[in-house]
């Protein structure tokens, strides 16, 4: 398992870096001028100029080069410095955004938390709220609750969620006036009343996030339970005299959970792609939001570092899908 | 067979319906059978007969719906066994009652080493701890011939071959010391060599153990090798039961003399085709009010289509459910 998580780190490299190729290659392709945002008043000669500045006067086959040191070699040297108080980096150029002149690490660092709070809890909430769901479905197989979780799944899947996200602030926060309709991202939990009002302004964008995961979960573990409840070993082990929980619980979940797996880790980098949209409808200022204003702006760095780290995101998903497909599963060996 | 013992297991008038789309299959009508302590009961008869319905009936295996045991009594240890609650039947099921199905492949739940399957009835019914348990699973591997047995508890299930894992169904099944032993076609997934270790396994571990033992299969001669008592069962009824060696010398229900002609022999001439019986087993949409072989019996008669026979009793533990006496050649008397 070892050699082949080594292995599979080795082979996620040339990949990676074809992703971030093809992704900077499509910034390249694609219509659009930084300078568009500026001021129509600065003359032609100055903005030329200012392109220039950007580096834009360069061609690709330099500019992603330096990218790939910057990204590769000078962030992590930044890193390593502020943590260790070295100087590796020596004043080295970071990657720096074409909008607000800071470098792209310290941005995206600043608007992680927002999004790994709104998105990974909606993703918890989901998976949590889905497994149960799918478990019960198929074991009462076309019972009221199995069609009541089938129609919910069906507006999971059908009601995007710059709808749903709307809907749900038009009813609970203009007409109930229970919950704000815009996320605070100053907020700052130090009471059980600040930590009431994070959990309120929270509610909302996690439900429209986690409904959507929650709808394909749940329909993949009841389909997937539904498969193995027919099996010949459920019936054995009810010839054993195991009671229906154990029998359902452990020896049908453990089987079921297989494929499901790769599913809710493959999920994961899709859910930052949702993201984009609910933070634009709450006002959460994060990851999806800054990627949303950088591709307005044509801020080629940070939507090229975001992307990337995307990309990123799904290789290791991919990886960690494989590695648990492998745990769960004895009859899948590697090495 | 000490005759006269009171049986272990009596089931009385048994009734399994499936409810589909089209209606309502009568799949077991009106079954009834004794298991007397240390016999072992074969039952006979073709796909769709009803052999393993019936044993799944007993201890409530068949999903419901679409299955409903309807009728009949499952006299077991003092209770009926169809009127008991969840705890108990289960405290039965794998306790005093062991079941192996047919398909080794598909009867071990994959994902969990064979040590842990055979230890989960142990602690249940038995209340092992954990190493008790293991070391009664690691016997009981032993018992059921599989080498290695200490080193072989933590493979799994895809890391045995299908009579190896037929060889750890049987060896769950009989992890409790049970009273009882259902084989549903054991034999039949294996290939004929696999076949033939299995049976002698059966036939050492229950002179053994001294359990009573209920054998499906639609060989006739794995039954003649094994069985003490035989029961045909046709279109969910029991058409014909008698000790194994009067069955074989003098079958008295058309279906098990047709049964018997489709065995071939390796004696004397070889025979241009194998014998078969025309036709198909029926699919009882009703609850049956004529014989059900009477579409495919060469001595049917009129009365054959107006009523369904009762089982005759034949004397000598001998019964046969048909109007035609073989023995005079004529109608059985109304």
């Amino acid at each position: 398992m070892l050699t082949y998580t080594f292995r599979r780190v080795l082979i996620s490299i040339p990949t990676l870096l074809f992703i971030a190729f093809v992704i900077f290659m499509l910034l390249e392709l694609a219509p659009g001028d930084p300078m568009a945002s500026m001021p129509l008043t600065i003359p032609p000669e100055v903005r030329q100029e200012m392109r220039l500045a950007l580096g834009l006067g360069e061609p690709w086959y330099v500019r992603f080069p330096l990218w790939l040191r910057q990204f590769f070699v000078v962030e992590p040297q930044y890193w390593i410095d502020n943590a260790f108080g070295t100087n590796f980096a020596d004043g080295a150029q970071r990657i720096i955004s074409f909008q607000s002149r800071s470098p792209v690490f310290d941005t995206i660092a600043q608007r992680m938390p927002q999004t790994l709070w709104v998105v990974g809890m909606s993703y918890v909430v989901g998976v949590l709220i889905a497994l149960p769901i799918g478990i019960i479905s198929a074991y009462r197989q076309y019972s009221v609750f199995d069609q009541a979780g089938t129609f919910v799944s069906m507006i999971g899947f059908s009601v995007p969620p710059f709808f749903s996200g709307v809907l749900l602030i038009v009813i609970f926060s203009v007409q109930l006036k229970w919950l704000p309709s815009i996320y605070d991202t100053t907020h700052v939990v130090d009471d059980w009343n600040s930590f009431i009002f994070q959990l309120k302004q929270m509610i909302m964008p996690v439900m429209v996030l986690a409904l959507q995961t929650t709808a394909q979960v749940s329909r993949y573990m009841r389909a997937s339970m539904l498969d193995n409840l027919g099996q010949d070993y459920v019936r054995t082990a009810r010839a054993k005299g195991m009671s229906e929980s154990v029998v359902v619980m452990k020896h049908v979940v453990r089987n079921s959970m297989i494929p499901v797996v790769t599913v809710i880790a493959l999920g994961i980098p899709s859910i930052f792609g949702g993201a984009i949209i609910t933070e634009q409808i709450f006002k959460v200022n994060g990851l999806g939001q800054l990627l949303i204003i950088a591709l307005q702006g044509s801020d080629i760095p940070m939507v090229m570092t975001i992307t990337f780290l995307l990309a990123v995101l799904i290789v290791m998903m991919n990886l960690i899908a494989d590695i648990l497909y492998g745990i769960l599963d004895p009859r899948i060996r590697y090495d | 067979m000490p005759d006269g013992a009171l049986p272990v297991l009596d089931v009385r008038d048994l009734k399994t319906v499936f409810k589909t789309r089209a209606g309502e299959v009568h799949a077991v009508n009106d079954v009834s059978f004794a298991l007397k302590p240390g016999e072992l009961l074969g039952v006979v008869g073709e796909s769709g007969s009803g052999k393993s319905v019936t044993m799944m009936s007993l201890l409530g295996l068949l999903p419901s719906p679409p299955a409903d045991v309807r009728g009949g009594t499952v006299t077991f240890g003092g209770n009926d066994l169809l009127k008991v609650d969840a705890e108990t039947l289960r405290a039965v099921r794998g306790g005093k009652i062991g079941f192996v199905f047919q398909d080794p492949m598909t009867s071990l739940n994959p994902v969990f080493n064979v040590g842990m399957q055979i230890m989960e009835p142990l602690r249940k019914h038995m209340g092992l701890n954990k190493r008790d348990a293991a070391k009664r699973a690691q016997e009981l591997l032993e018992l059921v011939g599989i080498p290695d047995a200490e080193r072989r508890l933590t493979d799994y299930p895809h890391q045995f071959s299908g009579g190896m894992r037929q060889r750890v169904m049987i060896a769950i099944a009989l992890a409790c010391d049970p009273q009882v032993l259902i084989a549903d076609e054991p034999t039949t997934a294996l290939d004929v060599t696999i076949q033939a270790q299995i049976l002698e396994l059966m036939k050492e571990l229950r002179s053994k153990l001294g359990m009573a033992v209920i054998w499906i299969t639609h060989d006739l001669g794995v039954i003649a090798g094994i069985a003490d008592r035989v029961m045909v069962m046709y279109g969910g009824q029991v058409v014909e039961h008698a000790p194994v060696k009067e069955l074989f010398r003098n079958p008295q229900h058309p279906y098990t003399r047709a049964l018997l002609k489709t065995i071939p022999t390796i004696h004397g001439e070889r025979a241009a085709r194998l014998t078969i019986i025309e036709g198909q087993p029926p699919i009882m949409m009703n609850a049956p009010s004529a014989c059900p072989f009477r579409d495919r019996c060469d001595v049917a008669f009129d009365r054959c289509a107006r009523e369904n026979p009762p089982r005759y009793d034949l004397g000598d533990g001998h019964d046969a459910a048909c109007f035609f006496d073989a023995r005079t050649g004529g109608p059985r008397d109304a």
